[in-house]
């Protein structure tokens, strides 16, 4: 976002004092409507009284233009369902803190989002998960809207009520799934074509249904449908993909039937091409929507394209808008590319791989199942604070791996608290001004020795100005 | 350690167990907490401790343990300490009360024991052994217990009691040179299905210095109730007032009341795991106290009860002992009839799940082979046959049994409690 007030006094004096008078009517009407919310909360409707009434939009409006007196007044009336607010930069690269204010609350960044794909996040309780601190998770569209279907969770208040998770969630919009998962299944510009594996049908899921049962889920961001194709993937079909992309944006905006509650995110295409990429985000971010997120990476294309495709995408991003980066979730990789401007993460590794008995630490991993820990009394991690590590020790999770499910779920909070910690403490070095510095001690726990660096890290670190000696 | 009567009801003991572990007492009659490798099964102690009113005494067993020795010896500190459990007495037994063990592993010295590993057999030594690696505060001696097929011969019931009393005896002698000694021990009665042996095997072990007693054998679901409850009185009569009775492989709710009322204390909590595995949740009625909203109206029928039909068409007794057949006491979630069913599991019921989740959501976690399906369940599971053992003990003291016999088997398919 461009809101350019530092070169408008009389401007941003304007609209602080609609502000504010927004915000004393909504304490007013808050105090009128609270004691009847509790109700409607506890049966996951949102209600979103904040945002009808007094969004704190001076500070992170979604125009991307100057706007004129009327068009202020009207952003912030139309009340985007979504602020940014840029907390800290750091002066070296191009990371930030900021705290992203949703439907279902406050989201600190940037943030590693877990991934609960049939609404639930393997084996762990929705307060087990918020003792975890975290503030936003993904529910998968493809899955839940196979079973159990979008009426059904509709019934209940959306995923919200159904999972009876009561902060924020991210829906993806299907598609990758539809592509990796199902077999022959066939992309044209009407929607993408597949035989589903639970019943055989020809299903077909268009931009219009993937919004359409995203609607239905409720989630705060939702995800447009986009085509995917495979980072490895190189020819004419990459731009077709790219273009698809855009047009597919244009009918996902225009299908959502709650956008005063439900944002929808962008998906910027192009595969590893510079000028596609180039092109894709010229063309989307003229349309006005609520963050982008960075796709078709992560999929075993080279790190060395990887990073540079990242890059470039945040360096034309708008400040004031959330990027999202898809499918990331490995250590090393969620600190070079907050380095490199990306505020939101995702990924199923940290919680799968718990699932097969490997404890993330900040020297790497430990495989609890392999003989080596059978009689090592020590917690995964010292100074990790999860249930976990305060209780249980590596010999006994060993032990455990052999008789019951629960070892799983150990680990799987255990994994979880890792990363959500390392964002913490990434955050927290931003905001206090040291993060290059967080980024040298953080690789040097990770990496026995300089030599052992990933290539690819240093050069992007060193193309933000990090130097790793 | 002993157990503090205050009333007896037709057989039923109401009382307090006390004086074991670290000033521990648990109330009569009762249930131990089930754990595989001192894990309740699917549960952190987070989501265990959502469960008011734990058992103070957890059940450990060398089925899942045994495999384990190594470290245990490596960590010297006992199986409370290595499973980082919570404040509780631990009691540990032979078998898994969930699995049926292979038969014929048996010898005149030794028992076996099924680990994930496979089968590993003990002698008294090794037995104690491993009593001393695990530092419980109650265990049972090393038994023979291998008659609960149906047409055991008497000769190998009688040579089941001999050698049992042999391992008591053996285990005994060593339980006063060790460590152990300050733990208690518990004899185990045999016998099959043949009363003189029954009366031969209490009798004898009751001559021993034990602290309390295990009643083995009665597992076999070919047994009958009414010869399983003659067995159990005659076997109790032998037995000490003032110790408690432990019987195994006995879970279902008709079953431990009739077991109570022939003398019985103790029983093992594995039924709720049982139930949970099978993709069920119990929703038996235990309450005995009138519902006003029932007051006027005819007691609920077995069928057509708000037009519902019942979960199990045909209830039954679970004869086969197939852990996969349903019961009359539970209702299988993963029937497409609560797809659309947004209450909670069962109403009234104030554990995590119930307070949480409706009975749609569980249904689709189990849908989705979803790990959390086997939280939640065991969750309610396990809080609903606490509910009923607390209701069990109200029973006795206000003697009011017979209404909750025809609470607990009457299926009432509203889920309320």
């Amino acid at each position: 976002m461009s809101l350019d007030v530092n070169n408008d006094i009389r401007l941003q004096r304007f609209l602080t004092a609609i502000k504010y008078i927004f915000i004393y009517i909504s304490s007013l009407l808050q105090k009128a409507f609270l004691k009847n919310t509790s109700w409607y909360n506890s049966r996951g409707v949102t209600v979103n009284k904040t945002f009808k009434m007094a969004a704190p939009v001076a500070e992170g409006a979604t125009c991307d233009h100057l706007p004129s007196d009327m068009a202020a007044a009207k952003s912030i009336a139309s009340a985007a369902p979504l602020a940014l607010r840029v907390l800290a930069e750091c002066p070296v690269s191009k990371a930030r803190a900021c705290i992203l204010t949703l439907p279902h609350g406050v989201v600190n960044t940037p943030v590693f989002m877990p991934v609960g794909t049939q609404g639930t996040l393997k084996g762990v309780t929705v307060d087990q998960l918020e003792d975890l601190g975290c503030q936003i998770c993904l529910g998968n569209t493809y899955h839940l809207g196979m079973r159990p279907g979008p009426e059904l969770i509709e019934k209940t208040n959306g995923l919200h009520g159904f999972m009876n998770w009561k902060r924020n969630l991210l829906t993806d919009s299907g598609g990758f799934q539809m592509v990796s998962l199902v077999e022959l299944s066939e992309v044209t510009e009407e929607g993408v074509k597949f035989r589903s594996p639970y019943d055989g049908r020809e299903i077909l899921l268009t931009p219009e249904q993937s919004i359409t049962i995203q609607n239905s889920l409720g989630s705060d961001i939702m995800m447009q449908l986009d085509d995917v194709v495979s980072s490895t993937v190189t020819g004419p079909r990459v731009e077709e993909a790219m273009r698809r992309s855009i047009r597919w944006l244009d009918r996902c905006a225009a299908a959502n039937r709650n956008p005063h509650r439900q944002n929808l995110f962008a998906i910027i295409q192009g595969g590893l091409n510079a000028e596609l990429r180039k092109a894709c985000l010229d063309e989307m971010m003229k349309r006005d929507v609520a963050g982008f997120a960075i796709g078709g990476l992560s999929g075993g294309e080279e790190k060395d394209d990887f990073w540079k495709m990242v890059t470039l995408s945040t360096d034309h991003l708008p400040r004031g808008k959330p990027r999202y980066l898809m499918g990331v979730g490995y250590a090393v990789d969620l600190v070079v590319c907050v380095a490199l401007g990306c505020d939101m993460f995702d990924c199923v590794f940290p919680t799968r791989t718990a699932r097969f008995g490997s404890a993330l630490v900040p020297w790497g991993s430990l495989q609890i199942k392999q003989k080596q820990y059978a009689k090592d009394f020590q917690p995964i991690d010292p100074d990790c604070q999860c249930a976990t590590c305060k209780r249980h020790s590596r010999a006994y999770l060993h032990a455990l791996f052999k008789s019951d499910t629960a070892a799983m779920h150990h680990i799987t909070i255990h994994n979880i608290s890792y990363q959500l910690t390392l964002m913490r403490s990434v955050r927290e070095s931003i905001i206090e001004q040291r993060f290059p510095e967080f980024v040298a001690s953080f690789m040097k726990r990770m990496f026995p020795s300089r030599q052992q660096y990933p290539g690819w890290a240093v050069d992007a670190l060193a193309s933000v100005n990090i130097t790793l000696d | 350690m002993k157990v503090e009567l205050c009333k007896v009801v037709r057989g039923c003991r109401l009382g307090v167990w006390t004086g074991f572990g670290q000033q521990h007492s648990l109330e009569l009659p009762g249930c131990l907490l089930y754990t595989r490798c001192a894990t309740v099964p699917h549960l952190t102690q987070d989501t265990l401790h959502t469960l008011s009113c734990l058992p103070t005494v957890t059940q450990v067993t060398l089925d899942s343990l045994a495999e384990h020795h190594e470290v245990l010896e490596e960590f010297q500190e006992g199986v409370r300490k290595f499973a980082g459990l919570h404040d509780t007495a631990v009691f540990c037994s032979l078998h898994d009360p969930a699995t049926t063990c292979p038969t014929g592993h048996v010898t005149n010295k030794t028992v076996s024991v099924w680990g994930s590993g496979g089968r590993i057999e003990m002698t008294v030594a090794k037995f104690m052994a491993m009593q001393a690696l695990i530092q419980p505060d109650c265990y049972q001696s090393m038994a023979d217990g291998d008659t609960w097929q149906t047409n055991t011969s008497r000769k190998r019931v009688r040579k089941a009691v001999d050698r049992t009393l042999a391992h008591l005896d053996e285990c005994l002698l060593l339980h006063h040179k060790t460590a152990l000694k300050n733990t208690a021990v518990f004899g185990v009665v045999e016998g099959g299905d043949i009363l003189e042996e029954r009366v031969r095997s209490a009798r004898e072990t009751a001559k021993r210095p034990v602290d309390g007693f295990v009643l083995d054998g009665f597992q076999s679901p070919a047994m009958e109730q009414e010869l399983r409850g003659q067995l159990i009185t005659a076997v109790t009569a032998e037995l000490p007032l003032e110790k408690p009775r432990l019987l195994q492989g006995v879970g279902r709710p008709d079953q431990v009341i009739a077991c109570v009322e022939a003398g019985v204390d103790l029983f093992e909590g594995f039924f709720p795991f049982q139930v949970t595995e099978r993709g069920s949740a119990l929703c038996f009625q235990y309450s005995v106290t009138p519902d006003p909203e029932d007051a006027g109206s005819p007691p609920p029928t077995v069928l057509e009860i708000n037009g519902e039909r019942p979960a199990v068409e045909h209830p039954k007794e679970n004869e086969d002992g197939n852990p996969e057949t349903i019961t009359q006491f539970e209702m299988n979630l993963k029937d497409i009839r609560y797809r659309e069913d947004f209450r909670p599991l069962v109403e009234g019921c104030d554990c995590y799940c119930c307070g949480n989740h409706s009975r749609a959501y569980v249904h689709h976690l189990l849908v989705t082979n979803e790990l959390l399906a086997g939280v939640l369940l065991m969750l309610h599971n396990t809080a609903h046959y606490l509910g009923f053992f607390r209701a069990l003990r109200e029973a006795i003291k206000r003697e009011q049994l017979q209404e909750l016999k025809t609470a607990v088997t009457t299926v009432d398919l509203r889920g309320r409690k």
